[in-house]
C-alpha cells in the first residue's frame, strides 16, 4: 500500500475562513446538512457539477438563485449517479475528442439526502460503482425523509419516533448499514463524516478529491425539525454522536476500514437521545430502560466487533 | 450511396452511426436489443467512435442520455414497451431541460398480460412527455427518420429530445432493401451538434433544471417547452424539404395515399398502415374511392394540414393500434379534437381498435371498415366504437379456455395438483 500523504488539514486553524457556498439557502436555521455541505464545498471548490436527487438540498437551487459558484444539474430522486454518469461521460467524451479544452473539466458530484442514497437510488448507485464511474457522492443522511416532513426511511435508526413511527417504541427496523453496502462494492473510497467533526471531514473530502473512481461521504446530518431540538444544538448533537459512539467516523480505502476518530471513553447513548424530541418517548412519562439499553448494547456490540 | 438489405433495428443503428453520435446509454429488451448490439459491434470494431454505457435500467439510461445532451454531446438510445415505462418520470422530465437527443422507441404491446408483440400503447403513454415522435412504416424510414430526427432536436427553435418509432417484429425484424446515404451526405446534413448554451463548463458555470416555487415560473417554462414542441410543425416542414432536395425521398408530416379523391378515408399509424394500404388498392380496384392518411408527425400534431386533407371527405375510420381503456382509441380523439367545429371537416369521423399486441387486420376487415364508415355517413349516423375481433379468433380463445379447463379437472381427479 502506498503511503498516505499527510493532510494540510491537521486542526481547526487550517480550515478555510471564508466559504465558497452562498447564504441565504431556504434550509432551516441549524441544518446539518448544510453545516456539512458548506465545508465540503470549500474543498471541493467551484470547478464542479453537483448532480441532485429530489430531497430538501432541491430547494437550494430555486429559480433563478442558487448559493454554488459552479454547476448544478437537478435530475429526479431515483436516478442521480445516472446523471453523473451522464455528465461525467459527456466531459471525457469531449475531452477525448478534443473538443473540450482539459481546463473545462469539473469534479462530478452527486448530492442526495438518505431517502435516495439509501433507498430509491440504491440501484441507480449500484450501478454507477460496478461500471467505475470517477464521481463523488455526497449523502447528507438526516435519517428520514427530512423534506417531506420526517417519515422514517431506510436510515432511520432503531427506536426513534417519526412522522410514520409514532407508537411507544418509535421505528421498530434499523438503520441500514449504507457504508457496508458501498464498501462491498471495493469502490475506491467510503467514509462517513459529520459537520460536527471539521477537521476529520476535511482531511476525508481532500483525501476523496485526491482520488478518481467511485467515492462516497455520508455525513451524519443533525437535524433539528426531523430531530425536533432547539437549532443552536446542532453541533452539540453532531459532537456526541460521534462520542457516544453511535456515528462511528471511519473509512473504507484499499480495502480495509479504519476508524478515524474513536472515542477512546465513550459517553452513555442517552447523553445523545435525551437532546432529542425524537427520542422523548424513550424518557417519558416512563423511562424505557428496555429499550435505551437495547440502544447502548447495539453501540457497544458494533465499537467490540471492530476491536476498539 | 449503397443499397443495403436492413432490419428496422439495424436501419436504426445505422442512422445514429451516420449522424456521428457521441454517446449511447443502453439497457437491453426485446425487440430492440438488436439495435444496441450492432453499435456495440461498430464501437469494438473500431468502426463507429462513440461510447456505449449499459446502464442498470431505462430510467438511469434517459437520465444518463439526457445529462449527457446537457453536457453538450449528440446522444442516442433506444428501448421499448415496458423499458420505456420504467423510463417515462425522466422523459417528462428531461423534456424540460431542452437537452435535444434522439430516443428509437420499438414498439410493443403493454402488460398486462405481458407480450412482446406490438402496438402503441407504449408510445401514446409518451404523447404528453414533451418529447415529439416520428412514426414510421418502412426500414428506409427508419433510418431516414433517424437523420432528421437530430436535426429537428437540436435545431435552436425547438431543443427537444425526438423519439423515433418503428413497430416490434413487423418493422424491428423485417429486412427491407435500404438506400444507405454515404457517411459524408448523411453528416452534411445532420451537421455538427452546436449545445450553445446547454452545456457544462468549468469557466461558465450554470445551474439546469432547478425547482421552481409557484405557477408562474412554472407555467412559463411548460408553455415555452408548449410552444417549441409547436415550432417542430414548420421546422419538419422545412428539414424534410431539404432532405427530399438531399436524398430524392420525401416524407411530409402526414403521408396521403390516394386520398385526392377518395370520400372515405382511412388514418392509421406505423407500418401497419402499409395493410391498409394494400386494402386501398383492392377497395379502388373494386370501385370504392377510399385513401389512406399515414401521420408520420404525431408530436407536434399535424392538425392543419389534417383539417386540409381531410376537408369535403364525407367519411373518417381512424383505425387506433391502442386503447385507452374507458375511453378508446388515442389517435381518434385527437382527430375529433383537430375537426370539431371547422366547416369543411368531415361529418363523419369512425373509431376502430385492432393490431393490439400484434393481431392481425385482414383486408376482409378493412373492406368491412369502409363499410361500416359508408353506412354511417348515409345513414348520418355514429356507430360506437368498434373493437376488431373475429367469431373465429374468439372461438379460438374458447377452445384455449376449453383446454385449460381440462387439464385442470384432469389433474384434480388425478390426485396430482390440488388446486381448482
Amino acid at each position: 500500500m502506498a503511503e498516505q500523504p499527510v493532510s494540510i488539514y491537521r486542526s481547526m486553524k487550517d480550515l478555510p475562513s471564508t466559504h465558497l457556498l452562498g447564504t441565504g439557502t431556504p434550509m432551516c436555521a441549524g441544518c446539518g446538512g448544510l453545516e456539512a455541505l458548506n465545508q465540503l464545498y470549500d474543498i471541493i471548490g467551484d470547478k464542479s457539477v453537483f448532480v441532485n436527487a429530489a430531497g430538501c438540498m432541491t430547494l437550494l437551487s430555486v429559480y433563478p438563485f442558487t448559493p454554488f459558484r459552479g454547476s448544478w444539474l437537478y435530475t429526479a430522486m431515483a436516478s442521480a449517479p445516472a446523471g453523473a454518469q451522464g455528465v461525467r461521460d459527456a466531459l471525457d467524451i469531449l475531452i477525448q475528442k478534443q473538443r473540450m479544452n482539459i481546463d473545462e473539466d469539473m469534479q462530478v458530484v452527486v448530492l442526495t439526502g438518505d431517502g435516495s442514497a439509501y433507498g430509491m437510488g440504491l440501484s441507480a448507485t449500484s450501478g454507477a460503482i460496478e461500471r467505475n464511474l470517477d464521481f463523488l457522492y455526497i449523502c447528507y443522511d438526516n435519517e428520514g425523509y427530512g423534506n417531506t416532513g420526517q417519515q422514517f426511511s431506510a436510515a432511520t435508526p432503531h427506536g426513534a419516533k417519526t412522522a410514520t413511527s409514532t407508537g411507544s417504541r418509535g421505528y421498530p427496523g434499523f438503520k441500514k448499514d449504507l457504508f457496508a453496502i458501498w464498501a462491498a462494492h471495493n469502490p475506491a473510497y467510503v467514509a462517513t463524516v459529520a459537520g460536527a467533526e471539521p477537521v476529520d471531514l476535511a482531511r476525508k473530502i481532500e483525501k476523496a478529491m485526491s482520488m478518481k473512481g467511485p467515492r462516497m461521504l455520508i455525513a451524519l446530518s443533525p437535524c433539528p425539525t426531523g430531530w425536533d431540538y432547539d437549532p443552536q444544538e446542532t453541533v452539540t448533537v453532531g459532537k456526541l454522536a460521534v462520542k457516544t459512539g453511535i456515528w462511528p467516523l471511519k473509512e473504507y480505502v484499499d480495502g480495509r476500514v479504519i476508524h478515524t476518530k474513536i472515542p477512546r471513553e465513550r459517553k452513555p447513548v442517552e447523553e445523545y437521545l435525551k437532546l432529542q424530541g425524537r427520542y422523548k418517548h424513550l424518557f417519558e412519562p416512563v423511562r424505557n430502560d428496555e429499550l435505551i439499553a437495547e440502544i447502548q448494547n447495539k453501540v457497544d456490540d458494533y465499537w467490540g466487533r471492530v476491536g476498539k | 450511396m449503397t443499397r443495403k438489405l436492413l432490419t428496422g433495428n439495424g436501419a436504426a443503428a445505422l442512422g445514429a452511426r451516420l449522424a456521428a453520435t457521441d454517446y449511447i446509454p443502453a439497457f437491453p429488451i426485446t425487440p430492440q436489443t438488436e439495435i444496441i448490439e450492432t453499435i456495440s459491434g461498430w464501437i469494438d470494431q473500431g468502426e463507429m467512435d462513440a461510447r456505449m454505457v449499459t446502464m442498470e435500467s431505462e430510467h438511469s439510461m434517459v437520465t444518463a442520455a439526457a445529462a449527457a445532451a446537457a453536457s453538450g454531446i449528440r446522444v442516442f438510445s433506444a428501448t421499448s414497451s415496458q423499458g420505456l415505462l420504467y423510463g417515462m418520470e425522466m422523459l417528462y422530465t428531461v423534456s424540460g431541460w431542452r437537452a435535444p437527443f434522439v430516443l428509437v422507441n420499438v414498439s410493443r404491446g403493454l402488460a398486462s398480460p405481458i407480450t412482446l408483440e406490438p402496438d402503441h400503447n407504449d408510445i401514446m403513454s409518451a404523447r404528453d412527455s414533451g418529447f415529439l415522435q416520428i412514426h414510421c412504416s418502412t426500414c428506409q424510414e427508419v433510418l431516414d427518420s433517424t437523420l432528421m430526427a437530430f436535426r429537428l432536436a437540436e435545431d435552436e427553435r425547438i431543443r427537444l429530445p425526438v423519439i423515433v418509432n418503428m413497430d416490434g417484429f413487423y418493422l424491428s425484424f423485417t429486412r427491407e432493401p435500404v438506400e444507405v446515404p454515404d457517411p459524408k451526405t448523411a453528416q452534411n446534413f445532420v451537421g455538427d451538434y452546436d449545445p450553445e448554451n446547454i452545456r457544462f463548463r468549468a469557466s461558465s458555470p450554470v445551474s439546469q433544471a432547478v425547482a421552481v416555487l409557484g405557477g408562474v415560473p412554472y407555467s412559463y417554462f411548460r408553455y415555452e417547452t408548449h410552444l417549441a414542441a409547436q415550432n417542430g410543425l414548420d421546422v419538419y416542414d422545412e428539414l424534410s424539404r431539404e432532405f427530399a432536395n438531399q436524398f430524392g425521398r420525401e416524407y411530409s408530416a402526414i403521408e396521403a395515399y390516394r386520398c385526392d379523391d377518395a370520400d372515405i378515408v382511412f388514418v392509421m399509424l406505423g407500418s401497419f398502415a402499409t395493410k391498409a394500404r394494400a386494402a386501398v388498392d383492392q377497395l379502388r380496384k373494386a370501385g370504392n374511392k377510399v385513401g389512406l392518411l399515414r401521420p408520420r408527425l404525431l408530436r407536434p400534431f399535424p392538425a392543419e394540414m389534417f383539417r386540409m386533407l381531410l376537408a369535403g371527405k364525407s367519411g373518417v375510420a381512424v383505425i387506433d393500434q391502442n386503447i385507452s381503456m374507458g375511453m378508446g382509441g388515442v389517435l381518434h380523439s385527437e382527430l375529433a379534437g383537430a375537426l370539431y367545429g371547422h366547416p369543411h371537416a368531415p361529418p363523419q369521423l369512425l373509431s376502430f381498435i385492432g393490431g393490439l399486441g400484434g393481431r392481425d387486420i385482414s383486408l376482409e376487415e378493412f373492406f368491412e371498415i369502409a363499410d361500416v364508415t359508408r353506412n354511417a355517413v348515409a345513414q348520418k349516423h355514429t356507430p360506437p366504437p368498434r373493437l376488431l375481433y373475429t367469431e373465429q379468433e374468439l372461438r379460438q380463445m374458447r377452445k384455449l379456455q376449453a383446454v385449460a379447463s381440462v387439464e385442470r379437472d384432469e389433474l384434480n381427479n388425478s390426485g396430482g395438483a390440488k388446486n381448482g
